[in-house]
Order: structure tokens, then sequence, then C-alpha cells
């Protein structure tokens, strides 16, 4: 066994390919310099504390935010690699529909809150075409099974919904397109921990389950431990520290990264 | 024989940014190869770096230098240069690694959390589940327990739960952290035994072992290792009689 016949398989294309992205808002910076890349199928975590530029990133990626420079090339079902800047906005708004889902960290920004649960999770598929009412209805239910609400609820409007069912309902509402790369924001802040952690569960099998690629910004370490492949630690708008999920949180090497893991209290 | 797994130049220091950036050196210039079949101990104080030297060898910590080389897929890899989506497929298949202590998964049960790396390596779900529930059998998890989350389950219950998740796949190279260390007599029986399967099946394994019994029932040799010192290596019958 020589280190000369190392050679390397041939990596999955990415799904998503960010370059150089930078993002200020006048003098203040949101995000600077940001690459990588998300394979199909990876759950990539990104961590960091308020204002280190998370969510900006997030924004950005979903086409929500313009950035200042930068790329960020998509792997488009029918057309191959685009750089997602460049479509025009109805192509933008027909990707963030079909092959994408994007979670907000709070429910009722990603949710209708006048329409009833089943007719949210609908809404995805009409938009697709889906015609059929009682097709759409079954598959809404099905849904609504995926994520633990009482199907007796299915009539009733997500307004009536506790905190916890209603993320769980945003996230069926994101799902049962079958997106190729969802973007979760803080998917369970302002959720109590006993409810987080069925989220969790719940998100980690439909995640196997369908192989989605995800985008998590998070503050909570757990939270990526369980879900994320790999992390990127962002600080001041800079990404710090990344690799394995494992690695750089067991074995930090850069001084906030280590701060951030030893500040987390054992319970 | 062939050898499993080849570590060289490993060297590893921690920086302690947030004590005031103390640097702890750990080992240097570390080499280690593991052949099929064979069982090598890390052997050394309390504190010397095993349980650092094991992890490094999962990737799970980083060293500052060297190689880890490993047979995946029929090719050469070096762990330590593989990209992170390369080394999640060479954990998935060719290294496994048993911790000292479970990581549970909120409300997965114990079946599921010993069928899934199984099931994660293209193993059928019928198999996994029946490999599983032998594993559980033979490591006595009453079956009552197969279905409940580990979270409520005894530390000694937990680490069986581990150990069947470890044995569960065939990888080529297994690392053991301590598996017997919270376990009875008769459930550090079974763990030798699936230890000494493993082996004849020419699985490599790198283990940690305090207790001196298991040690000696699955041990082929020791590797030194030691704070500052140059690692040797002995054999295990040769320390066996130092230590009688």
């Amino acid at each position: 066994m020589t280190a000369s016949a190392l050679r390397k398989p041939a990596p999955k294309p990415p799904l998503l390919e960010v370059s150089g992205l930078s993002k200020s808002y006048g003098t203040q910076v949101g995000c600077r310099d940001i690459s990588f890349a998300v394979r199909p199928g990876e759950v990539l975590g990104i961590v960091g504390e308020s204002g280190s530029g998370k969510s900006t990133l997030l924004a950005c990626l979903s086409g929500r935010l313009q950035p200042d420079t930068g790329s960020i090339s998509y792997d488009m079902k029918d057309r191959g690699p685009v750089d997602i800047l460049t479509l025009c906005e109805p192509e933008r708004r027909r990707l963030a529909r079909t092959d994408w889902g994007i979670v907000h960290q709070n429910p009722r920004d990603g949710l209708r809150l006048d329409v009833s649960a089943g007719g949210n999770i609908g809404e995805r598929p009409m938009a697709l075409g889906a015609r059929h009412y009682g097709n759409i209805r079954t598959e809404a239910q099905d849904w609504l099974q995926k994520v633990e609400i009482d199907l007796a609820r299915t009539d009733d409007r997500p307004r009536t919904f506790s905190g916890g069912m209603q993320q769980r309902l945003q996230i069926a509402r994101n799902l049962v397109t079958r997106p190729r790369l969802v973007f979760m924001d803080e998917p369970t802040g302002g959720l109590d921990v006993s409810v987080q952690a069925r989220l969790l569960d719940l998100l980690r099998g439909l995640v196997r389950e369908l192989g989605v690629a995800a985008i998590i910004v998070t503050h909570d370490l757990a939270v990526v431990r369980l879900l994320a492949d790999r992390l990127m630690v962002m600080q001041r708008g800079r990404v710090i520290e990344e690799g394995l999920t494992d690695q750089v949180l067991d074995d930090p090497h850069h001084p906030y990264t280590q701060l951030l893991v030893s500040s987390v209290l054992q319970v | 024989m062939t050898i499993r797994l080849h570590a060289k130049g490993l060297t590893k220091t921690f920086t302690l940014h947030t004590q005031g950036g103390i640097v702890l050196p750990v080992f240097d210039d570390v080499e280690l190869t593991v052949k099929a079949g064979e069982c090598v101990c890390l052997h050394g104080p309390s504190g010397a770096g095993k349980s650092t030297l094991l992890r490094s060898l999962y990737a799970n910590y980083k060293p500052d230098a060297g190689q880890i080389l490993v047979k995946h897929l029929g090719q050469t890899v070096d762990l330590l240069a593989a990209e992170p989506w390369e080394v999640v497929e060479i954990r998935r298949s060719t290294i496994g690694y048993v911790s000292q202590f479970l990581r549970v998964i909120p409300r997965v049960g114990a079946l599921n959390v010993v069928t899934e790396p199984a099931i994660a390596n293209g193993m059928p779900a019928a198999e996994a589940t029946a490999k599983a529930q032998e594993l559980l059998m033979r490591l006595h998890i009453p079956q009552r327990l197969w279905s409940l989350a580990p979270a409520t389950f005894s530390g000694g219950e937990q680490q069986r739960v581990n150990i069947a998740r470890g044995f569960i796949v065939d990888y080529p190279v297994l690392l053991l952290d301590e598996p017997t260390a919270s376990l009875d007599a008769a459930n550090r029986a079974t763990v030798v035994d699936l230890i000494n399967e493993a082996k004849s099946r020419g699985i490599a394994i790198v283990g940690i072992f305090h207790d001196e019994e298991v040690r000696e029932a699955v041990a082929d040799r020791l590797f030194e290792i030691g704070n500052q010192t140059a690692t040797r290596t002995v054999p295990a019958v040769a320390l066996a009689e130092v230590l009688s």
C-alpha cells in the first residue's frame, strides 16, 4: 500500500456551487467572499453567532437578496449548471417553487395563515399543474401524517395551530413537491426543547428518505450534530472554519469555534 | 497478510485558544500498520493520547501531519487528504468506529439505531433487522427494549447497543474505544467473541482495552503510546509476562 497508488474516485457533480459571494449593507458587511459546494443529498450546516452573516448568506442563496459580487451556480434539472443570478425573476420563482424548498424561521412567514392546512400543502402541487381535488387532498393528508399532524385538522387554518405544528406544516408544504434542495433558517428556533427533538427526528428521517440536499442555518450545535454532514462556521461575515461536522465540533481549530463549542452547556 | 490500515508520520497537537493559547503536543511521527485479521491494542497510561490517536484514525480529530492509508473500494486512499464527502463514504463502508458512549438520537428505537449503518451501507432492510436482532440477543438486550429509544437505557445497555451498531457491518477496519468499559463478565465475554469472530473474517482491529483479561483474549500486539516519548511496539505475550 503506497502513496503513489493514490487515486481519487470521481466526485458527484455539485448541485449548488457558490464562489466569491459578498454582500454589504452600505458600510456594514453582510457576508464576505464565501465559496462552497453542496452535492446532491448532502446536508450542510452553517453556524455562527447572531450577526455573523448566516441569514444574509441564506437569503442570497435562495434568491431573496441580490449579492454584490460572486456567482451561484445551480444544476437545473433540464438545463444543467446555471448561474441563478442571471435568471429572470419568473424563472427564479419557478425554480424556488419546484426544485427548492425554503423553510423560514418563523412559520408564519412560510405559510398562508388564512388557507387550510391541506390547502397549504396542496398549493405547490397545484402550481405545478395538479388539478384533481381528490388526489391533491390525498397527497396533502399523506404529508400531514408524515409530519404527524392529526388528519382531523386538515381543514383547519394554521392560525389555530401551535408553533411546533405550524413548523411541521411548513416543512410538509415545502417537501411535498420533492425539491432537490431545501434552505432552512433556524428550523427549530423558538420551539420548546421537547418539540425540537420531535422536529429534528422528523427532519432527519425525511432528509434521508427523500435524499434531498439541505442548507441549514442555525446557532444550535445540537441541531447540526444531528442533521448536517458538513459544517461551516461563520464570524463577522466570513467562513472561519469548515469541515465534517464531527471534526469541526470535536476538534475545533479556530479560536472562535473553540469558544462556541466550549460554551455549550452540558445537560 | 494484507495491510488494511497504514498510518504514517501522524502528528497531533492541540492549541487551546480559549485557555491562553496553550499548545499541547500529543504524539509525533507515529507509524502504525494493521494487517487483516490482526487486533492491535493501543497501550499507555491515562492521558497518553490513546483516544486521540484512535479518533485521528477515524478522521474525527484532524492530525497536523501524516497520512492514513486504507483500501476503499479497491483503491488506496489517504483519509486525511480526502474531501469531506469521501470521508463520509469511507466511513460508511470501510472504517467503523465504536465510541465509548452511544450518541443517542431522540425517538429512534434501539433496533433501528443498530440497523441504520447496515441499511446505509446497502444491506436489505430485512437482513439488517435479522442481523441486528441476533446481535442484540447475543449482547443480552431484552427484546422488550428493542423498540424503545436508548436514551432511557442504563450506561451498559447503551454501550451494548453501540457495540451492536459497530459490528453489524463487516468494515474492513474497525476501531474500538474501550468497548467493554461498563459491561459485566457475561457481556465482556460476548464482546471478546465478537472481536475474535471479526478477526477470523479478516477484519483489522485497533482498540483501547483497559481490561487486562479482554486485552489478553483479543490483542495480537500492543502499540505503546506515551507522552513525548518515542512510540514502540511490544508483543502482547512479552508484556503479559512482564506484568505477571
